[in-house]
């Protein structure tokens, strides 16, 4: 098995690693390859920022080991290969009537991705988060290859949204929830403002609901958008369709102020003000942007930063500061989304908390990584977090109290990866397992911030 | 149309290479019967049951070494115990650097037996059944190093452009019998030989080229490149003259 020096990016592009990566196309390579080091191990890369990179040390593309092992029918459990995209999964199975119970916004994610950022989709008010439905995941830590289940409570829980250091995933199991076909019935309705939004999440009833928010509107408009519910239905789609790509970087302009403003409100204004409804392939509710391929080209050569929290159903105030502060910047792009999550979570460090969920894109320019930062530390004083798939930018003493099982994730990341091997750049950025041992002054600042935090 | 409502049968030779599984999920999602052979056992029944569960009416491991003959049979009578149209796609090869080669000359025999002789005497001991049947489709995947020998892996070109040339008189024979014979030139693909492999360009996925052979095959194409500009860049080095050629390191 060989292996090649490669340059990565996040899917944002913002963020960059070099590094010595192999493909392998076996198992039985990724166990040999593993038995000689334990080295971190890659999907498809569309985390935002550094979650799958590593820097200056070798990794795993696993993307070629995406074979269903075994599928059964009458349960619906499913077996599969680490690297399997999870939208193949849910065009594989839907029209046999099954179909992945959480799906994140992408379809190009891989299942090991899923696991090991715990994601949820749009229905995570009632079914939670990814993990929840994975009912076994077998891991390779070096030269032992484990079968773990959610009964080995500890390892289970540090491996569903660990961020890969507690081994390599390399296949899993999961519990496929039933269907009644590959269509959706999509409802699209305005909303005029933020307090809007928050009443029409409470009185929604249906599965999948997502909220796009003009992140450019102000005052009396703050915080308008466009409710996105919908429910699968029967009935088979007739056909894919075609996908389209960004074939080159869009040019600086594309994406300012100017022009975002004028996209939001034609796209505000699209959906009639009786708002309006449609049925749809099952793949276009889920991954609105996956029939872009390269849509992150839109963002230029220098790539774009994602931030995105939970904080919890109280902290209204918060996101109206935070939407604010967003549109006094001017440095929004179209792409923003609110949520109302349930509390569903699966790992010691999952993202998810019963609350709002706010996503929203930046260009990649100067003043982005401060406001970024800014709202960094706004969720964490409401009590939020923010969500390690989408970072790039936090500083580590930012994160600091955000997940309170940190420690018991740490101990269990020890156990399992005593040597480190399996460290990211966003783990070390983060300091995310405690500062490294040699280096003291960090850590002692970390102490004073965890200490300032339980205070 | 009458064809596609039969019952199709798919021997894959190779099935452990990307380019292979990449055409077995094809296939799979035809409905077709979909025999997986190679070496590795293991790796296989995985190919098999992602198979099954993209779509293939059954789909079976079978153990193949292109250096042992005696490994064929059992495929070809597993086979033709399947009603309907038998298929055979071709994508067993190895590809030792020529300066690995050049150090051991032995080599030779080894790929030659891989990406020619092995497969070519497995396709002749299928033939006799896909005549007396009077339909069937045989992939076999070349490589556009076949088309002309160069410095850099004329041994690897040497066997392809045997196995290329095999395909041609194959295809003479079935077609008069109602076969057809579909050779396929890929130029670089993204697989695990070409992975560290230094000066690649246009480098397609091998999800393309399958789906490249698929229509290769719907179509009755004789032969392909693929990607399609393979076609051209392989007619402009087919057509510098040799004086020229003898010189160049390309």
């Amino acid at each position: 098995m060989s292996w090649k020096t490669l340059d990565t990016t996040g899917w944002g592009r913002a963020h960059r690693a070099s590094g010595d990566v192999a493909r392998p196309e076996r198992a039985s390579q990724l166990k040999r390859l593993l038995e000689k080091s334990a080295v971190p191990a890659f999907g498809m890369r569309r985390s935002y920022g550094d979650a799958a990179l590593t820097s200056d040390a070798p990794s795993l593309d696993m993307t070629r080991l995406d074979r269903v092992l075994s599928f059964d029918e009458t349960s619906g459990v499913v077996h599969v290969e680490a690297g399997l995209p999870i939208g193949d999964l849910g065009r594989m199975f839907a029209a046999r009537g099954w179909i992945p119970p959480v799906m994140p916004g992408t379809g190009f994610a891989t299942i090991g991705g899923c696991i090991a950022n715990d994601v949820h989709g749009k229905n995570h008010h009632v079914v939670g988060s990814f993990g929840q439905h994975v009912t076994e995941i077998t891991l390779i830590q070096g030269d032992k290859t484990r079968v773990i289940t959610p009964k080995n409570t500890g390892i289970f829980q540090a491996t569903v949204g660990g961020l890969g250091q507690t081994g390599v995933i390399a296949s899993a199991k999961m519990q496929m929830a039933p269907c009644k076909g590959d269509l959706m019935v999509l409802t699209e309705r305005r909303i005029d403002n933020l307090d809007e939004f928050f009443v029409a999440f409470d009185d929604s009833s249906a599965d999948y609901t997502v909220g796009w928010i003009d992140a450019t509107a102000k005052g009396a408009n703050l915080g308008r958008g466009v409710l996105e519910e919908s429910e699968i239905t029967s009935g088979v789609n007739p056909g894919s369709g075609k996908s389209k790509s960004v074939p080159f970087n869009a040019p600086r302009w594309a994406l300012s102020a100017p022009i975002v403003r004028l996209f939001n409100e034609m796209y505000f204004r699209r959906v009639p003000a009786s708002g309006r409804t449609s049925v749809k392939p099952i793949t276009d509710p889920f991954f609105p942007l996956d029939a872009i391929h390269n849509w992150n080209r839109l963002y230029g050569k220098n790539g774009f930063n994602q931030f995105q929290c939970v904080v919890p159903l109280e902290a209204t105030n918060c996101l109206r500061i935070m939407l604010e502060r967003i549109a006094a910047s001017g440095l929004a792009s179209p792409l923003a989304v609110l949520k109302k999550m349930g509390a569903g979570r699966a790992g010691y460090m999952s993202f998810p908390m019963e609350g709002y969920t706010l996503a929203v894109d930046f260009p990649n320019r100067g003043s982005a990584e401060y406001l970024v930062r800014e709202l960094t530390d706004l969720a964490r004083e409401a009590g939020g977090r923010i969500y390690f798939a989408k970072d790039g930018l936090a500083q580590a003493k930012q994160i600091a109290g955000m997940y309170p099982e940190q420690e018991a994730w740490q101990q269990e990341v020890a156990k399992a990866d005593p040597e480190r091997a399996m460290e990211t750049d966003l783990v070390r950025r983060l300091q995310l397992r405690g500062a490294p041992a040699e280096a003291d002054q960090p850590s002692q600042d970390q102490s004073k911030m965890s200490q300032g935090e339980s205070a | 149309m009458s064809k596609a409502s039969q019952n199709q049968t798919w021997i894959i030779l190779g099935a452990t290479s990307s380019m292979a599984r990449a055409f077995a999920r094809d296939v799979s999602a035809r409905g077709a019967t979909v025999l997986v052979c190679g070496r590795d056992m293991d790796d296989l029944i995985s190919t098999a049951q992602d198979c099954l569960a993209r779509g293939a009416k059954t789909a079976e491991p079978c153990a193949f070494d292109a250096r042992d003959t005696s490994s064929f049979a059992p495929i070809i009578d597993r086979a033709t115990a399947e009603d309907g149209v038998i298929n055979c796609a071709v994508f067993v090869g190895s590809m030792p650097t020529q300066n690995t080669i050049d150090a051991e000359p032995d080599l030779i025999n080894g790929t030659v037996q891989d990406n020619f002789t092995g497969p070519a005497t497995f396709l002749q001991m299928l033939a006799p059944e896909l005549e007396s049947r009077g339909n069937g489709t045989v992939v076999g995947v070349g490589s556009v190093a076949g088309d002309r020998g160069r410095i850099g892996n004329y041994v690897y070109g040497s066997a392809k452009a045997g196995f290329a040339t095999y395909l041609s008189g194959l295809r003479n024979r079935l077609t008069r019998a109602g076969g057809h014979v579909v050779t396929v030139k890929p130029g670089f693909v993204d697989t695990a030989m070409t992975w560290d492999v230094e000066g690649m360009f246009l480098v397609a996925a091998p999800e393309k080229v399958a789906s490249d052979i698929m229509k290769a095959v719907t179509k009755k194409k004789n032969v392909i490149y693929t990607p399609f500009f393979w076609r051209y860049i392989m007619l402009i080095i087919c057509h510098i003259p040799e004086f020229i050629f003898k010189k160049m390191s390309i």
